[in-house]
């Protein structure tokens, strides 16, 4: 499927490029990385004249942002708003702390790295990264998204 | 050849074909006015047109059957009728015998907000059904001065035709009719002061919490439809149409629909979003006095002339 010469498939692709909706799950981060996405909205960095939208609800969204190590309480809800999205979606952790938890690691609350819950196509480092690596982060999971042509079970 | 007319009405202007990019542009002419009023950049203007097609290509989540149908079913109905009443704007054949009627319009033009409050609870989501609440104490509030400027008009023109009404209803009805429609007009576009219903940050994205992909899609579009048929329903009755040449008057229509984007966006940049308390208050008080106004004098005015 997806070859680039039908101009129906080629539409698609160009709007999945320029309309990523955002869906921000804080799976028990310091709130550091949580700001440093807000501010990509903000008028300095201004990421929605490339399409992207903060969504509330995880059904409208394509892209999932996790923030902090998984804990213990949130695994559940990870794996349920993970499931929640529909495809195609692609899953960014943003920071340290869900790659490889930081300085949360060892601690009896947290239940793991994002990776051993759900699968994580992009990962941004920094504690917290700046909005710039965010932005190209993001990017980077929208060229995975239009990529995406096939549905992950 | 009447139906030749209508049809042509509802599929080609002011209906399908003038309706679809009007809507992409204003809901992304709406997005990038804010944007600019806060310091941003902001989206393309034809940022609308690819959210749709994006959603429409993602996969539906799946559903039990009846959730199915339902889901579906409420954004076509709200997404047909509100084009239907749009079709019954008299745009192009300003001088009477066209067959659009004031009843029909208003039926049509309500069913989008009661098929988005049958779809917050038929969600069962919690923000849905409590959006779905907000949605419908709004519509009633937003509706009585809204009907009532319509009905004054109506009364005053002796007529329930919209044709009629707006070739006859005088100025001094009109001035204070139209200012009610204009202050229901936010509260029906669900933005910023009134944004109660859809209030994100706060219950998510009220009754389309639980809508994804082409569902979702087909409530934009709806929504989308909303944006023309209520700005123009403000042209039809602003701009003397009727005594224009029909190419004209169909420019002067757009233009005159196009110019409360603006307006509407500078108002939502500028304010933030009422409790719901203070949404009612606020429509209850003023838009129903300005209703009550444009009641007075269509009142008066049959009185003189009779």
């Amino acid at each position: 499927m997806g070859t680039l010469e039908n101009p129906v498939l080629r539409l698609v692709d160009r709007a999945r490029r320029r309309s990523a909706w955002l869906y921000h799950f804080n799976a028990g981060a310091c709130n550091g990385c949580d700001i440093e996405l807000v501010a990509c909205l903000t008028p300095r960095y201004d990421v929605e004249q490339l399409g992207i939208r903060l969504e509330g609800s995880p059904r409208h969204a394509d892209i999932l942002c996790v923030t902090g190590p998984v804990t213990r309480t949130t695994r559940e809800a990870l794996v349920i708003i993970h499931a929640q999205i529909p495809d195609p979606k692609v899953v960014v952790a943003i920071g340290s702390c869900p790659a490889t938890c930081n300085v949360f690691a060892g601690s009896p609350m947290v239940a793991g790295p994002v990776d051993q819950v759900i699968p994580v196509d992009v990962y941004i480092a920094g504690c917290p990264p700046r909005p710039h690596a965010i932005i190209q982060g993001i990017a980077q999971a929208i060229e995975l998204l239009v990529a995406k042509k096939e549905i992950d079970p | 050849m009447n139906l030749l007319r209508a049809l042509f009405a509802l599929l080609v202007f002011p209906g399908l074909v003038y309706a679809l990019p009007m809507g992409w542009l204003m809901l992304g002419s709406e997005r990038r006015v804010v944007a600019r009023l806060q310091g941003r950049v902001g989206p393309p203007l034809s940022q609308a047109f690819y959210d749709f097609v994006k959603l429409l290509a993602k996969w539906p989540v799946a559903r039990t059957r009846l959730d199915g149908l339902l889901f579906t079913f409420l954004p076509l109905l709200a997404l047909g009728s509100s084009l239907g009443a749009l079709a019954l704007l008299p745009v192009l054949a300003p001088t009477g015998n066209s067959s659009g009627d004031l009843i029909l319009f208003v039926g049509l033009m309500e069913m989008a907000p009661l098929c988005a409050i049958l779809a917050g609870f038929a969600s069962r989501s919690i923000y849905g059904e409590v959006g779905a609440t907000r949605e419908a104490i709004l519509g009633i509030s937003s509706n009585v001065p809204f009907l009532a400027a319509l009905l004054a008009l109506a009364y005053a023109s002796g007529s329930l035709e919209l044709a009629r009404i707006v070739l006859l209803s005088p100025w001094a009805v009109r001035a204070p009719a139209l200012l009610a429609i204009l202050c229901c007009l936010p509260v029906k576009l669900r933005i910023n002061p009134f944004s109660v219903a859809n209030a994100e940050q706060e219950i998510l994205a009220g009754p389309l919490t639980e809508f994804s992909g082409p569902r979702l899609a087909l409530w934009e579009l709806a929504h989308a439809m909303e944006w023309v048929t209520l700005s123009g329903l403000v042209a039809v009755l602003l701009v003397p149409l009727h005594r224009l040449s029909q190419p004209v008057g169909a420019l002067a229509f757009i233009l005159a629909s196009f110019a409360l984007v603006p307006l509407l966006a500078t108002l939502a940049a500028a304010t933030a979003r009422l409790k719901l308390a203070q949404a009612t208050r606020f429509l209850w008080r003023w838009a129903a006095l300005a209703a009550a106004i444009a009641f007075a004098t269509a009142m008066a005015s049959r009185f003189w002339r009779a």
